[in-house]
């Protein structure tokens, strides 16, 4: 199928849209709006939409106030912004790679955050009671921190370790994998050298949860999406030029290895910061990326499309940890129950295409 | 080194060059005259994509320079070269689902700035980069459907929608069969004719550089042995000595030009 494109032009400035991929977008703001609303509208205390609406205005109800405003609009926002960091980083790292398997999730990122993570948790020992995070300063921001440095310092390893002359995509994703499996394997050892509180702790974190996220989960990821989304927007130029191959990005004039370290950072950094505020979400970055991709059609992960489709998948996650199922399950399992038949269709077709 | 009776925009001056360490050309000096088509033939590990790829400033020398319009290229920022001077790589990359109308698109990409990405100009030069190439009509299919002669003609549009006079092509009729080569290099003979393009590019056989090029430059082992028109540098000598190679030239009845045919070791039999 076709993907028309329009001219914008507005004085000097122009641009070439392509029509699907804004009617998709367009279509999933839609779809977000409304799941944002059915978020903050059912719970425990379901309120009428009309009154979340009034109350997002201003003018609800001082009891709605509070629900809305105090308990669930900071945990919905939170899903929001999470969702848009990941489904920009999976779009960046498999534009970039030109493979769809490398997504920070597959890439072993995730798995450094997780082991950043569990050996704080695990390591410092403080007394824990399993079943939720352990107060205390240490751990309040020792794990969100230590996550953060994990999933940086395994991307670090991962672009030197498969750095030849130029990044293969390929080399890449062997890399990452390999790099996963490592992490994971610690992950595993320190766990099981945990006391039985700690290890529980650990486990709640790694399943990647979304429960009782407050606004000092909000602003940092709010922060860094205000930098990040401008800067990989801004590479999006150059992204196109390099999907011809490195020759032809070159001789087209693009900074290659410039274009190729910042597009890391920035896909590095959103992942990062998504998660240390809910730990890992397995599968967003590397399913909505290639969902968006065959809603919009098109040669490559669309960037609008997936930072919106993102904030779906997680606030849909939210909403069906929270409401539909009839115990509490953290949002990290639903995501994975989502993206991990989708990892083993696309390897298969992958596979088949090759032989074929 | 012998300059030739043309002015050049394009030279490399005493050039060194290799991968890892390794040089694959010694001290090489060569010109790319204005307004002709310019062949760069030699065996096999000569060393002709390296000199392309080094002028193209994709290959760094480790001593010497590759001068453009009386400048360093690598003085140079990169986006100016790609508003001077455009490249066909060897195997070039289509993702999936990239249609032409997109590729060719591409080639705009030095003229471009964030804000700016789809002007009249864009518009215009993509337009008639299709037209000029014969791909209009191919312009809503996806790379990955096309002939093989097709796919390289909407890469030629795309490296004639980067507008600029100077074209190095790396190879360009590869796993192309005996008449998309000839589409190939008619629609290459029709840019420098009608458009006024300066062409080099590198090619494996010998009848087809002989047919298309005004100048031949020839590699061994990384140094130039020969350069001049078809007729003049193809001889049985150089045959032999270079591509090691026992051949009649004889000279093509339509147009003049030398053919070369080689002798094999089956007719040396029977002979």
């Amino acid at each position: 199928m076709a993907t028309i494109s329009t001219p914008l032009r507005i004085g000097v400035a122009s641009w070439l849209v392509p029509m699907r991929a804004a009617a998709v977008t367009i279509a999933g703001l839609g779809v977000l709006f409304f799941l944002i609303a059915l978020d903050l509208a059912l719970g425990d205390f379901d309120i009428p939409l009309s009154d979340v609406v009034a109350t997002l205005f201003g003018g609800g109800d001082p009891a709605s106030e509070f629900i809305v405003m105090e308990l669930r609009l900071p945990q919905t926002l939170v899903a929001v912004l999470v969702g848009v960091a990941l489904g920009l980083s999976g779009a960046l790292t498999q534009t970039f790679a030109r493979n769809p398997l490398a997504s920070p999730d597959i890439l072993g990122i995730l798995e450094g955050a997780a082991f950043g993570a569990v050996a704080v948790i695990v390591l410092t020992g403080s007394s824990g009671y399993g079943g939720g995070l352990v107060t205390g300063t240490l751990q309040e921001i020792g794990v969100p921190l230590a996550a953060f440095i994990g999933a940086m310092a395994t991307a670090a390893l991962l672009y030197v370790l498969s750095w030849r002359r130029g990044i293969d995509g390929q080399r890449l994703v062997l890399i990452g994998i390999g790099l996963g499996a490592t992490l994971t394997a610690l992950t595993s050892w320190l766990l099981v050298r945990a006391r039985i509180q700690d290890a529980a702790s650990a486990q709640v974190w790694l399943n990647g949860s979304l429960t009782s996220r407050g606004w000092e989960h909000a602003l940092p990821l709010l922060g860094t999406l205000a930098v990040l989304v401008p800067v990989s927007l801004l590479l999006v130029h150059a992204l196109n030029a390099m999907q011809l191959g490195d020759d032809s990005a070159r001789g087209l004039g693009v900074k290659l290895q410039v274009t190729q370290l910042l597009t890391l950072v920035a896909a590095v950094g959103l992942v990062s910061v998504a998660v240390s505020a809910v730990g890992p979400l397995e599968f967003v970055a590397f399913v909505v990326p290639q969902v968006a991709l065959r809603l919009t059609g098109g040669s490559r992960p669309p960037m609008l499309a997936s930072m919106v489709l993102g904030a779906c998948l997680v606030v849909g996650a939210d909403l069906v940890t929270r409401v539909v199922l009839p115990f509490a399950l953290p949002a990290g399992l639903v995501t994975a129950a989502i993206g991990a038949p989708y990892l083993i269709y696309l390897l298969i077709r992958t596979n088949r295409k090759v032989s074929a | 080194m012998t300059d030739l009776p043309h002015s050049s925009r394009l030279r490399a001056e005493l050039v060194t060059v290799g991968y890892g360490g390794v040089p694959v050309a010694r001290d090489l000096s060569l010109a790319i005259p204005d307004g002709k088509v310019t062949s760069i033939v030699g065996p096999n590990g000569c060393g002709k994509s390296t000199v392309l790829r080094t002028l193209a400033r994709l290959l760094k020398p480790t001593s010497g320079q590759v001068v453009l319009d009386g400048e360093p290229i690598d003085s140079m920022p990169t986006r100016d070269i790609a508003q001077r001077l455009c490249l066909l790589p060897q195997s070039p990359l289509a993702p999936d689902g990239l249609l032409v109308r997109d590729l060719v698109g591409r080639g705009r990409h030095p003229h471009q700035r964030w804000f700016r990405q789809w002007s009249r100009d864009d518009e215009d030069i993509v337009e008639s980069a299709l037209a000029l190439t014969d791909t209009a009509d191919l312009r809503d299919r996806p790379l990955d459907q096309l002939s093989g002669g097709q796919r390289q003609r909407a890469w030629i549009a795309m490296t004639l929608a980067q507008d600029t006079e100077l074209m190095l092509l790396d190879e360009p009729t590869t796993y192309l069969d005996l008449a998309h080569q000839v589409e190939v290099l008619d629609l290459v003979a029709r840019l420098n004719r009608e458009r006024g393009r300066t062409v080099a590019m590198v090619l494996h056989d010998l009848n087809l550089a002989a047919r298309y090029s005004d100048v031949v430059i020839v590699l061994k082992e990384g140094a130039v042995v020969a350069t001049g028109d078809p007729a003049s540098v193809f001889t049985v000598e150089l045959l032999r000595e270079v591509f090691g190679l026992e051949a009649d030239v004889l000279s093509d009845p339509r147009t003049g030009l030398p053919i070369v045919v080689p002798i094999g070791q089956t007719s040396s039999v029977i002979r």
